[in-house]
């Protein structure tokens, strides 16, 4: 039986720089940080609300062969990567709370039909969407 | 393409994303990415799939099809909003790009009784400021990569 999602990965460029980024400015907590033998480095990071489920930082490298890794490292290059969609209780004021600690938002808090959605850059490239998330029906896209 | 020109790239998109309201030109944006103007929009191109000024244009239609969904302001303060200096060439290429005049569209989704966004708060969170200038943000966690030596990069 399957109990739970205990992990997803989120690509970066520099395990340290992020690392800052998701503790320092969006409020994640440092979970694993080790180095195994070949020197891999395995970093995790968690939310202090969700514990059980971890963020691995992984930088496009092995076990990624080179063409997945090179089409990675440019898609983060490019802004085209997606990181991870966060919940938010109040989006306009986390918006504003974390426009003041020097985040960049590519969307400000905008109206979607599953509520108030913004979007911010991690400082790898990737794109991070913070919902305040209300009820919704397939009818209320059409 | 190099790979050390896309965060630049990025740069000039995500300058885009953010200051859409303002007059933007290929003169500031190729600023922007530290980049020679001539293969900005090049390199732009092969790396988005359009120019940046189409680009532009097209983020600026979106955020004003936004605003007229769901915004309680007219269309002449939607144009001003979304950084278009006349009526005229906006209605144009939102027609152009929407298939459905400004007017139409809000009309469209107005019917559906939707909840729209107070225009005030949309002033009050400091999308324009009074003087119609709109608000600086904060960078210093943008990525900056460092000027890129004209002609350097070959796509």
């Amino acid at each position: 039986m399957i109990t739970n999602i205990s992990l997803v990965t989120v690509y970066c460029l520099d395990q340290d720089e992020t690392q800052d980024f998701y503790v320092d400015l969006l409020g994640f907590e440092r979970a694993v940080d080790i180095t195994v033998g070949d020197g891999f480095r395995w970093v995790t990071l968690k939310h202090p609300n969700q514990p059980e489920l971890e963020v691995t930082l992984m930088t496009p490298g092995p076990p990624l062969d080179e063409e997945a890794a090179t089409f990675v490292r440019r898609q983060l290059d490019k802004g085209g990567l997606g990181g991870l969609g966060l919940a938010v209780d109040d989006c306009k004021k986390t918006y504003e709370e974390l426009s003041a600690k020097g985040v960049v938002f590519i969307q400000e808090p905008s109206e979607r039909p599953y509520g108030v959605e913004a979007v911010l850059r991690d400082n790898s490239g990737n794109w991070l969407v913070l919902v305040e998330k209300r009820p919704f029906t397939a009818a209320d896209f059409t | 393409m190099t790979l050390g020109l896309l965060p630049h790239l990025r740069r000039a998109h995500d300058h885009i994303d953010r200051h859409y309201r303002e007059p933007l030109d290929l003169e500031r944006l190729s600023r922007v990415a530290g980049v020679s103007k001539f293969h900005f929009v090049r390199t732009f191109e092969a790396a988005y799939g359009e120019t940046p000024i189409r680009y532009l244009t097209r983020r600026r239609i979106e955020r004003a099809q936004d605003l007229l969904r769901h915004a309680n302001l007219t269309v002449t303060e939607i144009c001003m909003l979304v950084g278009f200096a006349s009526l005229g060439a906006f209605s144009r290429r939102f027609t152009l790009l929407v298939g459905e005049s400004p007017t139409a569209y809000r009309d469209r989704w107005a019917a559906r009784g939707g909840p729209h966004v107070p225009g005030c708060w949309l002033f009050m969170r400091g999308a324009v400021q009074q003087s119609g200038v709109p608000r600086s943000s904060v960078q210093q966690f943008e990525r900056s990569p460092g000027p890129v030596a004209d002609g350097s990069v070959r796509p």
